[in-house]
């Protein structure tokens, strides 16, 4: 679950980290009240959104005067910001986040992620701050510290200080830096984060070590022992279908093509997919309908898919295993009889009474193409696609 | 032979009395697996399918001679599950939960260091479909009747991929000797080098069939040990091809997030590994063949 960047502010700061004076604001009166609050004489106007890359995306501006705070705020509050991370459609902007303007004098990248190669938690710096992390692995792989965690004991001063000095600190401020680093690991701990990153971790002209951005994901699988991160979840920020999923016992993925695929098991629902692929057509989706696909399981995915308006084609593959086929089947029927949708429909089955599944889908008057095996499955499909071209 | 478990294997369910757990320990009684008991905290001194129920599985393996457990324990709980079975000296745990926290993953394999190689437990899994030596054994959910008994080991982390290889090698009549899931999580009990290392030492094993997905380091890892380290054939696939870099593909593992991490990056590696690729999905049976015959 990722978070925004005002309420990773507010995590960092009861951690002890240092940010700028700021606040978040639902509408330019707000905002403009939030600049006097704050005070000074520049400002900057942040878009919440769940996306990095904000500033390339004219999500941030930089204001000198209170009322060109909430002309910016007038500017960005109701719009969709389309980063390079947020696909096509965007991010809705619901709120700013006012803050004062910094002086910076040096800018560092800081993050922290699981390694799953040594199954710690791996710090990684750089004195390249501003730029992401690919860009910084990749123009300038050389200026990249890690370091590794021991999470049984925690991350210790002294690893925190070498890093610091790695990063060219001043002497006296690298005891303030590594006191940064080591809150972002008894963040990322204590919290059950998968990521935390502040870039850019800044040196400011008068010597305060600050955080100038920050993102925040957590693991969804430990929510439920993190009531106050589970809180901060905002909705808007996600795809729409993706929550009707995951709501519903389904794990779903939007993508860009037009085969809408129903599978079972993740493995099996991307390896339709690749067949799919090579058989020259596009998926529009991933969805894996779980273990238990019960007939209302299978109902729901049907309505997700075909709700899909750039599906062309749905591609049903299920292999029942302690499934069966039979109820399987009983789910498509029941799911084409309530839905009457017009697509071409592909359906493989496989396993467990797989020839009682079968009757039951010859015997039903529906009508589909059946498939004996994966790949038969998505040449079918992928011809259904080309026979619409025609 | 087999690796992990066999017709001997001494097998407690750890979450025994639960919906899930008394659904698919019948399923496993019925494919002739040696339960010998349960575990659930609070209900020891009852029986389920005729069988006891302990508190803890001390108790248990004291009191039946279990030496591998499976965990159908709700997430939040399965770690300590696993950390208790490893302790009351199980030897095989394979843990069926699925969403078990990342962080918790990591408890565990770091609590286990303190056991000597020679007692420490292997654990299979977290979010995957069990072992299965077929003809001999089932500890997992799997559907027993499309695994034929024979010389191939399998190693995925997909339950279903695994059905769909089994089902072709099946219909191929190429048998198995055991099938292990690894599980979809980033960070999980056994790696697939943990396994081939297993399946190199079994003799009834002539070649392996791995099958990988995007994401994490673990596939690479398996083909450079392969190369300096294995005798017997290895067969691989590795799922997403299409997959969209930063999406995170059905299991908490599957994102690609780092260089050799995509499909194509892992199947060239492999490659060079001297490891033999299924192209798509549904050759994973006649690649085997082909590797096999050629024996």
């Amino acid at each position: 679950m990722d978070i925004h960047e005002y309420q990773a502010k507010k995590i960092l700061s009861d951690f002890g980290i240092l940010i700028p004076r700021g606040g978040i604001a639902y509408s330019p009166e707000n905002a403009e009240f939030k600049a006097r609050e704050i005070g000074g004489s520049k400002w900057v106007v942040k878009a919440q959104v769940h996306s990095g890359a904000r500033g390339k995306a004219g999500g941030i501006k930089i204001c000198d005067t209170e009322l060109e705070v909430a002309q910016s705020t007038d500017k960005l509050l109701g719009k969709k910001l389309i980063t390079n991370q947020t696909g096509p459609s965007g991010k809705i902007i619901n709120r700013v986040y006012i803050e004062e303007a910094t002086q910076i004098e040096k800018e560092l990248y800081l993050g922290l992620v699981f390694d799953r190669g040594s199954e710690s938690i791996m710090v990684v710096a750089s004195a390249e701050g501003g730029m992401s992390v690919e860009e910084i692995s990749q123009q300038k792989p050389e200026s990249i510290i890690r370091s590794k965690i021991e999470v049984a004991v925690g991350m210790q001063d002294f690893q925190a200080r070498e890093i610091a000095f790695d990063l060219g600190i001043k002497p006296e401020l690298v005891s303030r830096t590594a006191s940064v680093i080591v809150a972002c690991s008894r963040i990322f701990s204590e919290l059950d984060a998968t990521m935390v990153e502040i870039n850019p971790l800044v040196i400011t002209k008068d010597n305060q070590v600050l955080a100038l951005d920050c993102k925040m994901s957590f693991d969804n699988n430990a929510l439920f022992r993190r009531n106050n991160i589970s809180e901060l979840r905002d909705k808007s920020q996600e795809n729409q279908n993706e929550i009707y999923a995951s709501d519903r016992g389904l794990n779903y993925v939007g993508l860009e093509g037009n085969i809408g695929n129903i599978i079972n098991g993740a493995g099996l629902a991307m390896a339709s997919m690749d067949m799919i692929k090579l058989a020259g057509g596009e998926p529009a989706n991933f969805l894996d309908v779980g273990g238990g696909a019960t007939p209302e399981k299978i109902v729901k995915a049907f309505k997700l898919v075909s709700s899909d308006k750039k599906v062309k084609v749905i591609l049903v593959n299920i292999f029942a295993g302690i499934n069966r086929c039979d109820w399987v089947a009983e789910g498509i029927v029941e799911a084409i009889k309530k839905l009457k949708f017009n697509h071409p429909l592909v359906i493989r089955l496989a396993g467990t009474n797989l020839d009682e599944g079968n009757k039951i889908l010859k015997n039903s008057n529906i009508n589909y193409i059946h498939a004996n095996t994966l790949e038969d499955a998505a040449n079918k499909a992928v011809a259904e696609i080309n026979k619409m071209k025609l | 032979m087999t690796i992990l478990i066999d017709e001997n294997t001494k097998v407690l369910v750890q979450g025994f009395t639960g919906k899930i757990g008394t659904f698919h320990s019948k399923e496993m009684l019925k494919y002739g697996t040696n339960i010998v008991g349960g575990v659930t905290p609070g209900k020891g001194g009852q029986t389920n399918l005729d069988l006891p129920v302990f508190n803890t599985v001390k108790d248990a393996v004291k009191n039946t001679g279990a030496d591998a457990s499976i965990i159908f324990v709700p997430p939040a709980f399965a770690a300590d599950s696993a950390m208790e079975a490893a302790d009351a000296g199980i030897k095989v745990c394979v843990t069926i939960t699925d969403g078990i926290p990342s962080h918790d993953m990591i408890r565990i394999k770091r609590y286990m260091r303190r056991y000597t190689k020679k007692n420490k437990m292997t654990l299979v899994g977290p979010n995957c479909a069990g072992v299965i030596s077929p003809g001999k054994t089932l500890l997992g959910i799997m559907p027993g009747h499309i695994y034929k008994q024979g010389n191939v080991g399998i190693i995925g982390r997909s339950g279903t991929l695994g059905y769909e290889a089994a089902q072709q090698m099946k219909n191929l009549n190429i048998g198995i000797s055991t099938s292990v899931g690894i599980g979809g999580d980033p960070i999980n009990g056994s790696s697939f080098r943990d396994m081939l290392e297993k399946f190199e030492k079994d003799e009834n094993t002539k070649a392996v069939l791995m099958i990988g997905e995007i994401g994490g380091p673990q596939e690479v890892e398996a083909g450079k040990f392969a190369k300096e380290n294995m005798s017997k054939p290895i067969i691989a696939y590795i799922a997403g091809l299409t997959a969209p870099k930063g999406r995170v593909m059905g299991h908490a593992g599957a994102i690609v997030s780092a260089y050799g991490e995509s499909a194509l990056e892992k199947v060239e590696i492999l490659k060079e590994c001297g490891i033999s690729i299924s192209k798509n999905p549904s050759v994973m049976g006649e690649t085997v063949a082909k590797v096999i015959n050629a024996l």
